[in-house]
């Protein structure tokens, strides 16, 4: 490194410990887009991933497709598209939405729209895996009760699929945190993207870059606890004995896949 | 069993199956009536467990018809036709006919008591606390009443047998249908699991029981169904069938278990 590379402490300091209002705004957006997106994408990933399972085979041929676009394509390619294409080719022009308090511009909508389709490609594939592994007697069973699809699904297999759903869905919600800084390219003041303003402004790359990282690694370890508590939790029924049949390798299945 | 009563609980009539080329059951019919224990017994691979499947419509089949309690089960007849019934239909049938696994199926994110209650407040959307006793009392009469608090994997083989029956109960059955209950238990637990059969038995549940146990056959069936290869060899008494038996398929299977 050069000679002249030196780092304005007192700056640095300054920020990390007494962020101005706009750096708490942006960290504001960057968790509640997070939040919603993977919210959404989670939803939207059951349903598809519900399609790939299905009977029907243009259902089936519809979630496969799906998943194979999404996951195909750069999230970064995916956005531009969505804001300038759909806005362009005249679908759906992003007018502001107000919820409340909260204006939702164009290019929030676009985000968390891009964001949450995206997601719900990685999500079906995740839904899928963990649904086929559950045993077949599971359904036998619940059906043999005389539970209807839908029941069976809510109160019988999505209960035991969201035991192996939670560590690679902390991975993914991890992923989309880190993700939202690539909405720094729709102008979106997040985290990311309002650092990058005050760059331009003060020229301290370096400082303000890692107080970037250093945020980031605080909502994912935070994200980490959560995760931890919700594993607990699905595991409680989680007993070894002699009789039960673990399925080993099905978590470091998920582990790392992005 | 009531003597003025003369129409079957359960009817089989000319029931056949086919897994794509291979027919796996070949016209089989019979009756079952109120009260009555029927053991259904036969070589491995003889399409037994079909058969049960086939009853509450776990399995479709290719022809013939099955009636519960007067009811057409998987099918309704529209103009003269037969069809295939809806989803909701066929579940709402299916409460009225009980059935236990050969590898059990418990529910394993539920404890025992939740397995039990599960039916009746999800499917028939009964009150928890009225059901809660009820299944309380169940367990009390499968010699469970201390493990109500227990998740399917801290129990043994023949403990989760017995909460896999109290399940079943629980949603009042007219029939109940029993696939192989002990063939997958530890020998030392089979005896317990017959025990509450043969009392289920005595209290006067209709019982349709999938079994290798000949001495509960011959102890508390009234009837046997002697199957081989897809269709019924022959059936009687159990005293007849034991000690007289009429084919020569059933003395060799019999010589064969020996
Ligand atoms: N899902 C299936 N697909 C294809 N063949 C099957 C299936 N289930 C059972 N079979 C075949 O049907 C026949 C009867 O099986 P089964 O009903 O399990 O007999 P049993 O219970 O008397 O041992 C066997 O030949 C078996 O291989
Ligand atoms: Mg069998």
């Amino acid at each position: 490194m050069s000679g002249d590379f030196n780092i304005d402490t007192a700056f640095f300091l300054k920020y990390l410990f007494n962020p101005p209002a706009i750096i708490w705004k942006g960290l504001w957006l960057t968790i509640w887009i997070s939040v919603v997106a993977q919210a959404l994408g989670v939803a939207i990933g059951l349903l598809i991933a519900l399609c790939i399972r299905s009977k029907r085979a243009w259902l089936r041929g519809f979630g496969k497709f799906y998943v194979w676009v999404w996951r195909g394509t750069p999230l970064l390619v995916q956005l531009v598209l969505i804001y300038t294409g759909v806005a362009a080719a005249g679908f759906y022009k992003y007018p502001d939405i107000q919820i409340g308090p909260f204006t939702l511009t164009g290019p929030l909508q676009a985000a968390l729209i891009t964001l949450s389709l995206n997601e719900a490609a990685y999500m079906a594939e995740i839904f899928r895996a963990a649904l086929s592994s559950i045993d077949k007697g599971q359904f036998d069973a619940a059906r043999a009760l005389g539970m209807r699809p839908i029941t069976a699904m809510r109160w019988i297999i999505l209960p035991q699929a969201a035991r192996m759903v939670v560590p690679p869905l902390g991975n993914e919600f991890t992923l989309m945190i880190k993700g939202t800084s690539l909405l720094a390219i729709l102008g979106i003041r997040e985290l990311f993207g309002t650092l990058q303003q005050l760059n331009a402004a003060t020229f301290r790359t370096f400082e303000l870059f890692i107080i970037a990282a250093i945020w980031y690694l605080i909502l994912t370890t935070i994200m980490g606890f959560v995760q931890k508590r919700l594993e607990a939790h699905y595991g409680r029924y989680d007993q070894p004995t002699a009789d039960s049949k673990a399925k080993p390798g099905l978590r470091s299945l998920f582990s790392g896949q992005r | 069993m009531a003597a003025t009563d003369t129409t079957p609980l359960v009817a089989l009539r000319d029931i056949r199956k086919s897994y794509g080329d291979v027919e796996v059951l070949r016209g089989v019919s019979f009756d079952v009536h109120r009260g009555e224990v029927v053991c259904l017994i036969g070589p491995s691979g003889s399409g037994k467990t079909t058969l049960v499947r086939c009853i509450n419509h776990l399995e479709k089949i290719q022809s013939g018809r099955i009636t519960v309690d007067g009811e057409l089960i998987g099918y309704r007849e529209h103009k003269g036709r037969i069809i295939e019934d809806s989803e909701t239909r066929i579940a709402d049938r299916r409460q009225k006919i009980g059935m236990v696994f050969q590898r059990f199926n418990l529910f394993p994110h539920l404890t025992a008591l939740e397995n039990i209650t599960v039916g009746p407040v999800r499917v028939q959307g009964r009150d928890l606390k009225t059901v809660t006793a009820e299944a309380l009392e169940l367990l009390a009469r499968v010699k469970l009443a201390d493990r109500a608090s227990h998740y399917p994997s801290q129990l043994s083989g023949g403990q989760q047998q017995r909460v896999a029956i109290a399940r079943a109960l629980a949603m009042k059955p007219a029939v109940m249908l029993f696939d192989e209950p002990t063939s997958a238990l530890d020998p030392e637990t089979v005896g317990e699991v017959l025990e509450v059969m043969k009392e289920l038995a005595q209290a006067g549940t209709t019982m349709i029981v999938v079994t290798h146990e000949m001495g509960f056959a011959r102890d508390v069936a009234n009837r046997i169904v002697m199957m081989d290869q897809g269709a019924v060899v022959e059936i009687g008494s159990a005293e007849q069938i034991f000690t007289n038996p009429q084919q020569e398929r059933t003395r060799a299977f019999f010589k064969a278990m020996r």
